[in-house]
């Protein structure tokens, strides 16, 4: 089977959402964090977070304007059923996103809404992985084509399941994982730096037996199940994951906390193209295909355009905004 | 409530609240960086404070403006998913351009807010003016997208489906320019009058502070040749509806029968004859449509969009006005903080453009009902089929509620309050 414009496209929209993960998804963590500041350094844990948080988040946050906005442009039939079946998470996610992204800059402007922030730095991932884990599990190609009958049927099963909530918690334990990895590397001395060290191990564990609570759900995704147990790269793939989680967790063993970053972040990253490549050609599994939820090739072709030009702007820029405030990064202690 | 009207307040909720945010975050920064080059000119330190104070009023505004911003791209889908599935890849490209102008906005943002001891003095002007230019562009790209919903641009409907797409077509939909313009001058006018107004209210209580005399002037300076130049927009905006939306013009003008010479209306049953003949056509005799043209099920909310227009085009008219008398003052050489009356009437001026700017989308969008897309898609058509959309509605209502108030009270906190020292 050879790529199509519309595969490209559908990766693309992996690929923003993988940037989201890696970069917002860590605001979210380090929301968490400050959740579960405690320690006689606690005041200095929420400081160091809020820090590394400020410059950031917003340009974290655009990638997931920019996957929702593609895929509305390339998969409209996808993102229509989407939008009905999951009306109620993504609703709540969206309520989440609005007072996360408020009260961390009334915080930050002396407005107060520190617990607000932290709250929903919490919520808010759940119910991205909620919504994630729906779609993986198929609910939403079956029920979405929205009859409107059976308001618990079409509305509310989708994502009810224990399937989808093992995808909520995974995503969490990601997201604080990533965040507690990097802080490791924002931190200013040592007393911090080991305390991050702690909480990414202990979310590293976290990853693991959430990752595993939904493997053992899996046979509610048969698809991904399929793709992630049998399909002839699936061992290869999980041979990487394993390979880039030893060295995340051998690596903050041993402080080696550049190597850890990387390495988390490839976890992270390999898991969600795992993902991807279980429900490939379908992106709405059972039923809705890559192919057949595409927009008529005019529009593909520009929207490949409009990101390639886009690109030539954002790259640049990002690193530059990286470079500034992430590149001196470091403790400078022993 | 039925769910159509649930899903219409709600959409509407979102917008009036985000409408304000985004149009700041358009004028805001142009008004930070024209501080900024002050200070670096006349390292005037007052100037400088005003530009750490816009920064952070920006900083907050833009905050809200960008997760409402991603409420309401998630809501195209999640109240009109019938809509977006047929409207997605034709306007999809001008949102995708808006997504990268968004992303320039906010990394350049986040180096501005928090580069100023990290990066050169010059690039951290240049930031700013990165920061002004992408949301600017970026407003544009979403006005773009509305006006395709207004006047709608490339493809055939074919047995009722959408084919021959051609979405560069439909950027260059006939009210994209119209539109366009008459946002983006609304935006400098509005967020130019609300800092002049404040602060010319506070030279009133202090007539010697440096702060609000250079703050007031920097406002003037972005709103006032704005909303100078507003009137024109408007004219070149209203001759379009008059011939790709004629109902829409017979709604905002109330004009229920078809006639030549028809005259204008501005309240209390005052009328201007041949008026609107002449502003759409140019031409008194001109045969302007009348809503009888349409049956009445195909009509707008008549007295809701005349009612919204006509506070627009008043409100806008003050703004000129208090605009003339701005540059008049200038030319004479005359030193604003010593007009009492001028500082009044701009003081006054402070809500009105931002009541325009609503009263205006107002119009446009209530006088678009009961179409989705213009002559093509109903509103009642594209909506969700979730019943029970009176709990999103309520909800992000109390929420939008409550965080305007916030930032209100922050804004006042961080940013308005006279300096200790001035």
């Amino acid at each position: 089977m050879s790529l199509s414009l519309a595969d490209a496209l559908a990766g693309i929209i992996l690929v923003a959402l993988t940037a989201y993960v890696l970069l917002g998804g860590a605001d979210f963590g380090g929301g968490v964090w400050d959740l579960l500041a405690t320690g006689p350094r606690k005041a200095r844990q929420r400081d160091l977070i809020a820090h590394a948080i400020g410059p950031v988040w917003e340009a974290n946050h655009v990638w997931l304007i920019l996957a929702v906005v593609l895929l509305f442009t390339c998969f409209p039939p996808a993102f229509a059923r989407m939008a009905i079946a999951l009306h109620v998470p993504l609703t709540l996610m969206l309520i989440g996103v609005v007072l996360r992204g408020s009260a961390f800059v009334f915080q930050s402007y002396g407005g107060g809404g520190g617990r607000v922030f932290a709250i929903a730095s919490l919520v808010t991932p759940v119910l991205l992985g909620i919504a994630v884990g729906a779609v993986a599990s198929g609910a939403v190609g079956e029920l979405g084509a929205g009859s409107g009958e059976q308001f618990y049927g079409v509305y509310i099963a989708p994502w009810l399941k224990p399937f989808a909530f093992a995808v909520g918690f995974f995503a969490l334990a990601c997201f604080a994982f990533l965040a507690a990895v990097y802080l490791t590397l924002e931190a200013r001395d040592r007393e911090l730096q080991e305390d991050f060290r702690r909480r990414a191990i202990g979310a590293g564990v976290a990853v693991f037996v959430t990752a595993a609570l939904g493997l053992v759900l899996s046979p509610h995704a048969p698809l991904v199940e399929r793709g992630l147990l049998a399909a002839p790269w699936a061992v290869a793939l999980h041979v990487l994951t394993g390979c880039a989680a030893v060295t995340a967790f051998s690596a903050l063993w041993t402080r080696r906390y550049r190597t850890a970053r990387v390495a988390a972040a490839a976890q992270v990253a390999l898991i969600l193209w795992g993902w991807g490549l279980a429900q490939y050609p379908y992106l709405l599994p059972p039923d809705l295909t890559i192919a057949a939820a595409a927009a008529p090739r005019v529009t593909l072709e520009l929207a490949l355009g409009a990101v390639c030009l886009g690109a030539i702007v954002l790259f640049p820029s990002l690193y530059y905004l990286l470079k500034v405030f992430k590149g001196s990064s470091g403790v400078s202690v022993p | 409530m039925s769910d159509l009207l649930a899903a219409r307040s709600q959409m509407a909720v979102s917008l009036a609240f985000h409408i304000v945010f985004a149009v700041i975050g358009i004028a805001m920064p142009l008004l930070m960086v024209v501080a900024e080059r002050r200070w670096q000119r006349t390292r005037d330190p007052v100037y400088l404070d005003l530009a750490k104070r816009w920064a952070r009023g920006t900083a907050i505004l833009f905050a809200v403006g960008a997760v409402s911003g991603t409420v309401l791209s998630f809501e195209l889908g999640l109240l009109w998913p019938k809509f977006m599935e047929v409207a997605g890849p034709l306007i999809g490209m001008p949102f995708s351009l808006e997504g990268f102008a968004f992303f320039t906005e906010a990394i350049f943002l986040g180096i501005y807010l928090y580069g100023w001891e990290k990066v050169s003095p010059r690039a951290h002007l240049l930031a700013g003016v990165l920061v002004a230019v992408s949301g600017a562009a970026s407003g544009i790209f979403v006005v773009i997208a509305n006006a395709w919903m207004n006047t709608p641009t490339g493809f055939t409907l074919i047995d009722g489906k959408f084919a021959d797409i051609d979405p560069i077509a439909a950027m260059l939909n006939p009210a994209a320019f119209p539109q366009t313009l008459h946002m983006t001058l609304a935006a400098y006018a509005a967020t130019g009058f609300g800092v002049a107004g404040i602060h010319a209210f506070l030279l009133l209580k202090n007539r010697t502070s440096a702060f609000h005399r250079h703050a007031l002037a920097i406002g003037l300076l972005v709103g006032a040749p704005a909303a100078v130049l507003q009137p024109l927009a408007g004219d070149v905006a209203a001759r379009h509806v008059a011939r790709y939306q004629p109902l829409k013009l017979a709604a905002m003008e109330a004009l229920y029968e078809t006639r030549a010479c028809a005259p204008i209306k501005i309240g209390l049953g005052i009328e201007i004859p041949c008026a609107l003949s002449l502003l759409a056509f140019r031409d008194p005799n001109a045969v302007v449509k009348g809503l009888d043209t349409a049956p009445r099920e195909e009509w707008p909310n008549v007295p809701l969009v005349h009612l919204s227009f006509q506070v627009m085009v008043a409100l806008g008219t003050y703004l000129a006005l208090v605009g003339l008398w701005a540059g008049w003052l200038v030319w004479r050489k005359r030193d604003f903080a010593a007009q009492r009356r001028f500082l009044w009437g701009v003081a006054i001026a402070t809500p009105c453009g931002f009541i325009a700017t609503e009263a205006g989308w107002m119009a446009t969008e209530l006088g678009r009902q009961p179409w989705v897309i213009f002559g093509v898609l109903k509103t009642a058509d594209a909506v969700t089929p979730m019943p029970g959309l009176v709990v999103p509605f309520t909800l992000f209502t109390l929420l939008y509620c409550a965080l305007g108030a916030i930032v209100a009270w922050l804004l006042y906190r961080q940013i308005v309050r006279s300096p200790r020292s001035a």
